[in-house]
Parts: C-alpha cells; structure tokens; sequence
C-alpha cells in the first residue's frame, strides 16, 4: 500500500500553506491545555445530546461520537476546485433519475446496463413517468470524498438517499469556537451557519403547484429512537419547521396534512428522513409504521414533494457508482472533475476472476450495504475471513464490487500518545433547489481513530472533526 | 402545534411534577417514621405513603411488606412500577427528547443533566440515609429548576400553556390523593383529637405539599385540621390548594381558547369545577364528608384530563 497523502506535513519536513497557523499556535499550546479542551467538547456534546445509537449495542442505546478538536485545514483553491466537481456529479445524478424514471436514453445508448437498473431492488416502479418539481430528485447530496494525493478528489461514495452527518459539521463549528477563539482569530475560516438557511429556500423552492404561496414544510423523523434522531430535531429547530413521525400526518383527498392541536395543517414538503420502504405500508412495506398511507398517492397526484424524491437509491447504488465517470460525460458532455475510485464489478467474470485472485489486497463492498457494515478489508482480514468471503462471493458474485485499498489522507489527531496521523474522508452536502446548487464550504470531517485504520463510520468507531475552508 | 407535541410537553410537565411529589412523601414520611412510636401511633406510615402515590395494590403483588426498604425502593428506583421516581424522570427524558424543538434549552438542559446525573444512582442505589436525603433534594431540585426554566425562558404560547396545565393537573391529583389518605387524621369528631400524634401527623401532610411555613404565614395559628383542610382546598393563594390548580387551569384553557379562537368542552368542564370550589365552604365538606368530595374531585380532575386530550392531543 502506498504512502498516504499527509495534509499537514509536505514529506521533507516543510508545512502545507494552510496548515502554517495551526502548526505556529499547536506549537504555542501546551498539551495539557488540548486535553483539557478536548474534555470540555465532551462535556458539551453530552450536555446538549448530540448522540446517536448503535443498531444492536443495547449496552448503551445512546452514543457520543468522538470528537477530535483538532481542525482538518483546507485551502480556498482546493476548495473551489472540489465544489466544482461536486456540483457537476450532483448534477450528473440528478439527470440520471430524471431518465431512469422517464425516457431511459442511457440505457438504450448501452452505457449502464438494463438489468442493473430494472433488477435492482432499490429502483422504484411507482417512480415511472412520474413529475416532480423542477425535475429534482436528490435535493440534498452527501458526497463522501478522500484525497490519496496533493491533486486529486475521489468520490468514495454518493448518498442520494438521506443522507446524515450535517448537524455534526454545524455543532463542530459551533464548538470549536466556543472553546478556541483564538485560534480562530489567527485564521480567516469559512462560516458554515448558513446550511440551514440555504436548505430552507432550496426545500421551498420545489414546493408543489398547489401550494399556497407560503409552502409549508415539515421534517418526516423516524423517531426518538432511529439513530439519527438527534440530528432530525436539531435540523428541524435551526429550519423552524415541525419535526412530524408517520402519526402526526394524514393523507385525506390526495394531501398531507398533519395533526395539530387546531385540527389538521396542509404540508406541502417533507423533508423525509424515512426510507423509501417505510414511507407508505399501502406501497411498500405493509408492516411499516413509521410510515402515512396514502402518501405515495397524494405524491403521484403532486400535492406533496419528497425531499429527496423517491428511488434515489438507484443513483448511489454501489453497482452505478462505477459507471459515474460515464454517466457524467453521457448527461453533461464534460470530463469528470472528481475521480471514481477504481472498480471491479464481481458481476463481470473477468473482474471476479482479479478479485478472487487478489482479495487480500482490496476492499470488496456489498452493492446494498452501508454504513460499513458488510464489507471485507483484504490487508487488515485474517485468512479464515477472507476465505469464508470468497465463498461469499463466489455465490452471488453479483452481490458486490471490489476497489484497491486507498491510502486515505491523514491529519494530525489528538491520540493518547500526543498528535499523531490518522486517516479522514469528507462528507460536503450539495443542495438543488428549483434555480440553483449550493454547498456551504467544508462538510463533515470524518476521522479513523485507531492507529492504521481506515474505516471512518461513526458505528465503527470513527470520530468527526471541524473542517476549515479558508478564505484567503 | 403538533398534537404529539401538546401531548409530550403535558405529560413531560405530569412527569416531573409527579417525580417531585413523590419525593417529598418519602422525605415527610422518612421524618414522621423517626419519631418514637408514642408520637405516630400504629399506623403504617409506609403504609400509607403507597396510597398517597395510588400504587398500593401493584405494590403488595411483588411484596409482602410495607417497611421503609421496601417502600423505598418501590416509590424511588423500582423500573416494574410505572410511576417510581426513576420511571417519571426516564419517561420525562425521552418526552424531552421528543420534543426538543418546542423545549427552550434551559429546560432540555434541567431534564437531560438530571437523567445523566441519575444513571449513577441508578446504578450504585443509595446505601445511605445520607444519600437517600441528597437524592430526593435533588429530585426536588430537578423539579424546581426544570419549573423555573419554563417560567423564565418559554415563549408564551400554547406551549407554555400546554405545559402548565400537565403541572396543575398533576398537582391537583396529588393533593386530593394526599388528603384523601389522611383526611380521617383530619376529621373533627376523631377522639384523639389534638393529641402530640395527630401533631406530627398534621405537620407531615403539609410538609409533603410543601405547605408547613404557609400555614403559619395564612392562619397564625396552631395547627389545626379544619384551618388544613382549608388551607388545601381552598385557600387559592397556596399554589397546590386545589382552588389555586383550578384557578390555573381555567386560566390556561381560556388563553388556548382565545388564541384558537374557539372554546369546547375542557373549557367548560374546567370551569365548572372552579366554580363548585369557589362555591364551598368548609363546613359544607365536612358535613357532607370529606372523604366523599375529594373522591368526586379526584374522578373530576382525571375527567379533565381525558377531555384535554381528546380536544387537543389526538
């Protein structure tokens, strides 16, 4: 495995431009004053509830994630260049949904194959031929990015789905400058408190025909105990909008409305952290209840817009994300400004033959699978999982894809033995409203905190960190 | 509002009010069971302490005795009886949690540091009188704080409202409970009557609503069952007589009620209790039997609650 990429250190002993302030004031601080911070960012996320829960750790439901005070520092050039690529992949997907669900002109062009879309269980049938406002599908985006070099952007992965982390990048910053004014004096950072603004507008924007002309929107959660609970109130409160479940909305004449205590509310967007399985047990899931029935009718009668739209899931599925750089020359006539990671798709024989061949130096990836669940990691797996992944994939080769394993970027991180290098990605969160795309400057830094380890999920003992975009 | 919203911010407001209350009848009975026997006479004080928290019946299905160990451990850390302390205060979080977007930060702040706080006790019980004393001042505390944060930084508005009528619902309940558990110390015609035993029996009843310096302050007089029961009642200037929970409720259902626009039946039902209250006398309830009023009043009350939420919560 290659060297990773250090952000902080250019190999030889100089400093990166952005990292030069930090260096001079970590130089200044003494580290029994950083300890004593990072304790106090503790403290603070437990006070306020910034939690989230781990899916069947009943030890204890409710989890901080480790939160590492130090910045991950980002130049404004490599910034742009980064937010170009974003919206460009953001627009690529959307346009990809739009001709999934209507005229399919890719698929007859042969670039993605048929059954890779109409086989997939992630695509929506009731999505055919139907409008949704200014033809936006992926309303919010989190795009995961690693750096392996000085130049180059990776896309690791597109959450066209529901996308979480935005509140952590919020509360970080918050923080951060709560607890280190001075440093950020000594820097020109980048305000990232306007996301909830932006998300507002750009969720009006797509609002429905038929609504009045001061569209009413509400955060459709899962529940106190869905994972990202925290996350769904905290946005709801920064947007001023209700936080509903499936309970507090009714589907009556084709609109949504929700239960309040003067009787029922038209709603006109939901901003929906509800999979698409669990929105209508009429449509899908029969046993769903955190669901409305009846809301997929009153979508199709377009009384109500999803944020995101419905089916989004076959524009980040695993097995699309190879033929990204494609689908983005296909829609936009463009190269791609962010690269793919390179991609073995099992599906084909030639691929699985290199994998199986090869499986102890990559990462092989389930096409359904998130959040780190389900995935093998060649160079750090012991024989025994490695070959009973093989057997895996030998089965349902279809099943999975396959990438070299990345160097991930570093960034200096508080460790127990003093700073030290650990691995990161970024989560930018690209918004489309009805006239424009809009990303606030930085994302969600997320950090691999054992020594060596690449895998950043939160529920894999990944921790979060502030990002600096800095204005220069 | 959200009617889910309504609902959590009454029953979280239930919920710590109910926390608080039980706090003080174990804190009273704690101090009348330390006096000699001579000055408490045979009855189970403990005993008792389980009617006044309406949970003597699921109590004696898991135990055999009303002692102070037992009783303790039921009212305060039990997780099988739906309202111990520990309960209220797990059921207040997760209403919190629910609704946070129509808490102010103060008040998620009280409820969430206290749960934090709790998990220990929780965890390691309370080995000592000392600190079973320093856990019930904190419930207490808990309650006082998350009360004067909803006082001090919410909006008024239906949220508010919302909340305040869970308070004084809660309230009232607890203090027809406590009063139609003692109301036999309190009648007139008892033989022992004004010995040293109905003294502290007296003093403990309105120590558990935390009503004992009130007293004096209203009546500047001995202690004396008719002036309690009064006192209670009543006398609308003690924020837990039951005149002064209607006084309350009246007032935030009308200010709903304007702000909606509209009345309905809680309002009416609402008023018409007010009104039997501001109409009695105590010599009318004594000769009627006390027992039998507050019974009516506590059946009217839970009527209330279940015409709120049929108006607003579902």
């Amino acid at each position: 495995m290659a060297v990773a990429f250090d952000e902080m250190n250019i190999p030889g002993g100089d400093l990166r431009p952005a990292y030069q302030e930090l260096a001079r004031w970590l130089k200044e601080t003494p580290p029994e004053a950083l300890e004593y911070r990072r304790q106090e960012a503790e403290l603070l996320f437990r006070r306020i509830g910034i939690t989230f829960a781990v899916y069947g750790d009943s030890e204890s439901t409710e989890r901080l994630i480790p939160f590492d005070v130090i910045p991950r520092i980002m130049s404004g050039k490599e910034w742009a260049r980064l937010e170009k690529g974003l919206k460009q992949r953001v627009r690529a997907l959307n346009m990809f949904l739009r001709d999934i669900y209507h005229g399919r002109d890719i698929l007859r062009a042969d670039i993605v194959p048929d059954d890779l879309i109409f086989q997939n269980p992630v695509f929506r049938p009731e999505m055919n031929g139907q409008q949704v406002p200014h033809d936006v599908y992926v309303h919010i985006a989190g795009i995961d990015i690693v750096r392996v070099d000085a130049e180059d952007f990776i896309v690791l992965e597109d959450n066209a789905r529901t996308p979480s982390g935005v509140s952590y990048m919020l509360e970080n910053r918050e923080i951060m400058m709560r607890l280190f004014p001075d440093l950020f004096a000594r820097h020109r950072v980048a305000p990232v408190e306007r996301y909830p603004d932006e998300l507002l507008a750009a969720l009006r924007s797509v609002a429905p025909q038929s609504a009045s002309g001061e569209p009413t929107v509400a955060l459709l959660t899962p529940g106190v105990y869905n994972s990202a609970y925290y996350e769904h109130s905290f946005l709801a409160d920064k947007l001023g909008i209700e936080l509903v479940e499936g309970r507090d909305l009714v589907v009556k004449n084709n609109e949504v409305f929700m239960r309040t205590t003067e009787g029922l509310k038209r709603v006109d967007v939901i901003y929906r952290r509800v999979d698409d399985d669990f929105l209508d047990p009429l449509t899908f899931r029969p046993d769903s209840v955190l669901g409305v029935p009846g809301l997929m009718s009153a979508y199709a009668a377009g009384n109500i817009t999803l944020a995101n739209a419905v089916g989004t899931g076959i524009a980040d599925d695993k097995a699309i994300y190879s033929y990204m750089p494609d689908i983005v020359k296909f829609y936009l006539g463009e190269e791609p400004i962010l690269k793919n990671v390179p991609t073995w798709r099992c599906r084909e024989p030639k691929d699985l033959a290199y994998v199986l061949d090869n499986l102890s130096e990559l990462v092989v990836k389930e096409v359904h699978g998130s959040g780190g669940y389900g995935m093998l990691i060649g160079p750090a797996a012991t024989k025994a999982t490695i070959e009973a992944f093989r057997d895996k994939l030998k089965r349902e080769p279809e099943g999975f894809i396959a990438q070299p394993t990345l160097a991930l970027s570093t960034c200096p991180t508080c460790t127990a033995s003093g700073l030290a290098p650990r691995h990161v990605d970024l989560r930018p969160f690209v918004l489309t409203g009805s006239k424009s795309t809009t990303i606030v400057p930085g994302g969600l830094t997320r950090v691999a905190l054992k020594e060596g380890s690449l895998v950043v999920n939160s529920s894999q003992g990944g921790g979060t960190k502030d990002t600096w975009i800095l204005d220069e | 509002m959200l009617s889910r919203t309504a609902e959590n911010l009454y029953w979280l407001a239930r919920y710590v009010e109910r926390a608080e209350y039980l706090a003080r009848t174990i804190d009273a009975t704690l101090r009348v069971t330390a006096l000699p026997a001579a000055y408490i006479g045979k009855t189970n004080e403990w005993d008792s302490a389980l009617l006044t928290a309406g949970v003597a019946a699921s109590f004696y299905q898991a135990y055999e005795e009303a002692n102070e160990h037992n009783v303790v451990e039921y009212l305060s850390f039990s997780q099988n009886n739906p309202s111990s302390i520990r309960n209220c205060i797990e059921a207040a979080r997760l209403n919190s949690r629910s609704v946070r977007t129509a808490l102010t930060s103060e008040m998620w702040d009280t409820i969430n540091s206290a749960w934090i706080e709790l998990q220990a006790v929780w965890s390691k019980g309370t080995s000592t009188r000392e600190d079973l004393a320093k856990f019930l001042r904190f419930v207490q505390e808990t309650s006082l704080r998350f009360d004067g944060s909803a006082y001090r930084t919410m909006l008024r508005n239906d949220a508010y409202w919302f909340s305040r009528m869970g308070v004084h619902l809660e309230r009232a309940d607890n203090t027809a409970r406590i009063l139609d558990v003692k109301y036999h110390v309190l009648l007139p015609e008892e033989e022992h009557v004004g010995g040293p035993l109905d003294f502290y029996q007296w003093s403990s009843i309105l120590r558990s609503v935390s009503a004992l310096t009130a007293y004096h302050w209203v009546y500047r007089e001995t202690l004396k069952p008719w002036l309690i029961a009064d006192l209670l009642i009543l006398n609308d200037t003690l924020p837990r007589s039951l005149a002064s929970c209607y006084g309350n409720l009246v007032r935030n259902l009308d200010q709903i009620g304007v702000a909606y626009g509209r009345q309905g039946p809680a309002q009416r039902h609402a008023r018409g209790i007010r009104n039997r209250l501001e109409h009695s006398n105590m010599n009318d309830i004594f000769q009627h039997g006390v027992h039998e009023f507050i019974q009516e009043f506590i059946a009217d009350n839970s009527r209330l609650g279940e015409i709120i939420t049929k108006q607003y919560l579902i």
